[in-house]
């Protein structure tokens, strides 16, 4: 048949088989919103004349990006998102829940194939559980809200296949700035991105939505990791009964393709002002850095804070730097209180808050004064981003990040484990 | 649809941060407000010398970056007519048709106009015209559909043009 993945999620789903380029309408399993983009749907509803949710048990509304509010704007947005909500019936994770792309996999039950849509760009993070998932606009999940349906154009796919696993010090955040760096902020347009090979049997399901969610920085529909062991123990496989869905044809056409030696990787930084501009760490060594942000729904999960901690416990963060740490959900946060990590953070000297998207997106927490340097755990870089266009943002992986906190510059994090 | 207009260029790249910064839409939902500030992290000065009928030609991968449908409609209330860009990210150029501010991909369009050129831009042809130097472009007409959409302006009012 010489399928992709994606073509046979689709197939699947359409009960034909699909060509990329080919228009289709799918129905749509789970979709979600957030204060940022909610209550514009909300308005695109109305605008579309449609009085109904057609199955409000399918659409989420999660406060996450201004939460808690910052603002009276911000919390009349989140006044309409709550009242259509009770109006319409449908469930709304609230302020300090979490981060949508946290909370879904975390209390939603989700199945290997599904077809997911958020109104944000990183709703791609959920491909790491087997299945479709992508971003839109406020009119298209207006759209999904009045029909449950959604037009998509199949994608082409690009096969990244992995090998081997990370040296210590080196972690998914590297690896998937390292794909964008080679591909660009535009060389996988529409594409879905389909990680393969031995080596993804070493990423973790929190390694594996940190890849996902920055396929959308080189300007992919979806990205998606197959089902394996790993997989199983977050999924719901009660109803699958085809698992050869999830793994291409051995013959199928990619559009590209690309391999990665995991043990051959090393620390690497986005540097301002785009995701694609991508250095290794090494050659910006002693910058000044007077921010570092550790969370977002990139990498603000257990295995971050505990890389960060390991590494910020040794010597604490720098007189003189900001280091804030944001766990992506309450259940995160929870978890980090109970193995004590939490307590080396703040002890450390970071400061640590509530889940919110906060200081990734500059609406408020950790905005940046003018000429200052940040790195941060996050996946955008672009001008302006953390709230000061006279600002520079350097993305980097939590351990980079936290290194960086530490000797107060840019730091290669293998020196700071090796001591 | 025949657009007729004055040229802005912009580079490769323009993501959705700069288009609208996220801190203003998340202090209001108005877009006559949001629109003062559209492009402000780019030329804080351009959003008051765009006006109503003006055209955007730009590089590659225009509006990536967030699923913001701000973008798209911040950019049609502050008064541009069309943008044709050598090529678009996935979820803006949906955005933006479904919103009706008509994208257009061109390749290698910012390299045919400079600033304050007037353009002529014929969607159901599948031209680009620069109309100061005379320089013309193809481009690949929308489907009949899209065309509709674009006619009523955007897909609220396509569903009520068919409802009537």
């Amino acid at each position: 048949m010489r399928e992709t993945v994606v073509q046979k999620l689709f197939r699947s789903r359409l009960g034909r088989a699909v060509k990329p380029g080919e228009i289709v309408v799918a129905d749509i399993d789970l979709a979600y919103a957030h204060d940022g983009t909610g209550p514009l749907a909300i308005d695109a509803f109305r605008e579309l004349g449609s009085n109904r949710v057609h199955d409000p048990s399918k659409i989420r509304f999660v406060i996450d990006h201004a939460s808690p509010s910052p603002n009276e704007g911000a919390s009349n947005l989140q006044l309409k998102l709550r009242a259509f909500a009770k109006e319409c019936g449908i469930k709304i994770y609230e302020v300090g829940e979490g981060i949508c792309h946290q909370v879904i996999p975390e209390n939603e039950s989700l199945k290997p194939g599904m077809f997911i849509v958020g109104a944000d760009s990183h709703t791609v993070t959920l491909g790491a559980f087997s299945l479709f998932a992508t971003g839109v606009g406020s009119t298209d999940f207006a759209e999904v809200m009045t029909s449950g349906k959604l037009w998509f154009k199949v994608p082409e796919a690009m096969k990244v296949t992995l090998k081997g696993g990370f040296k210590p010090g080196v972690m998914s955040k590297d690896l998937i700035l390292r794909i964008i760096g080679d591909v660009g902020a535009d060389g996988a347009t529409y594409m879905s991105i389909e990680f393969q090979g031995e080596g993804v049997k070493t990423l973790s399901m929190a390694s594996r939505m940190t890849v996902c969610n920055m396929v959308v920085e080189m300007g992919a529909k979806n990205g998606i990791f197959p089902l394996d062991e790993i997989t199983v123990k977050h999924v719901d496989t009660s109803s699958l009964n085809d698992k050869s869905v999830f793994k291409p044809d051995e013959d199928a056409e990619y559009a590209m393709s690309l391999s990665y030696r995991l043990d051959e990787l090393e620390p690497v930084v986005a540097a301002p002002h785009n995701v694609d501009n991508v250095k290794p760490v090494k050659e910006l060594e002693g910058l000044e850095v007077n921010q570092v942000f550790i969370g977002s729904c990139t990498n603000g999960r257990e295995e971050d804070f505990e890389v960060a901690a390991k590494i910020l416990s040794k010597k604490g963060v720098r007189k003189g730097v900001r280091c804030i740490a944001i766990p992506a959900s309450r259940k995160v946060f929870l978890n980090l209180l109970k193995n004590g990590i939490i307590d080396k953070l703040v002890s450390a000297g970071c400061t640590v808050t509530h889940s919110t998207c906060g200081p990734c997106l500059g609406v408020h927490f950790g905005i940046l004064g003018s000429g200052e340097v940040a790195v941060s755990t996050s996946n955008r870089n672009f001008k302006g981003r953390m709230g000061n266009p006279e600002s520079s943002i350097y993305l980097a992986s939590p351990a980079t990040a936290a290194a960086s906190a530490v000797e107060g510059v840019i730091t290669d994090p293998r020196k700071l484990i090796g001591e | 649809m025949i657009l007729r207009g004055r040229v802005w260029v912009l580079g490769d790249h323009i993501n959705t941060d700069v288009i609208i910064p996220a801190k203003y839409k998340f202090r209001t939902g108005d877009f006559k407000e949001l629109a003062k500030h559209v492009f402000e992290d780019l030329d804080p000065t351009l959003a008051s010398k765009i006006s109503k009928g003006d055209i955007i030609i730009a590089g590659r991968n225009f509006g990536m970056g967030s699923s913001r449908e701000h973008a798209s409609r911040v950019i049609k209330e502050a008064g541009v007519s069309v943008i044709v860009a050598c090529s678009f990210a996935r979820i803006f150029f949906r955005n933006s048709i479904n919103v009706g501010l008509p994208v257009i991909e061109v390749k290698e369009v910012n390299k045919y106009f400079k600033e304050g050129d007037i353009a002529v831009i014929d969607l159901e042809k599948g031209f680009v015209k620069n109309e100061t130097t005379g320089i013309e472009l193809k481009s690949s007409p929308y489907p009949s559909f899209i065309m509709d959409v674009m006619r009523a302006g955007g897909l609220a009012a396509y569903r009520k043009s068919l409802k009537k």
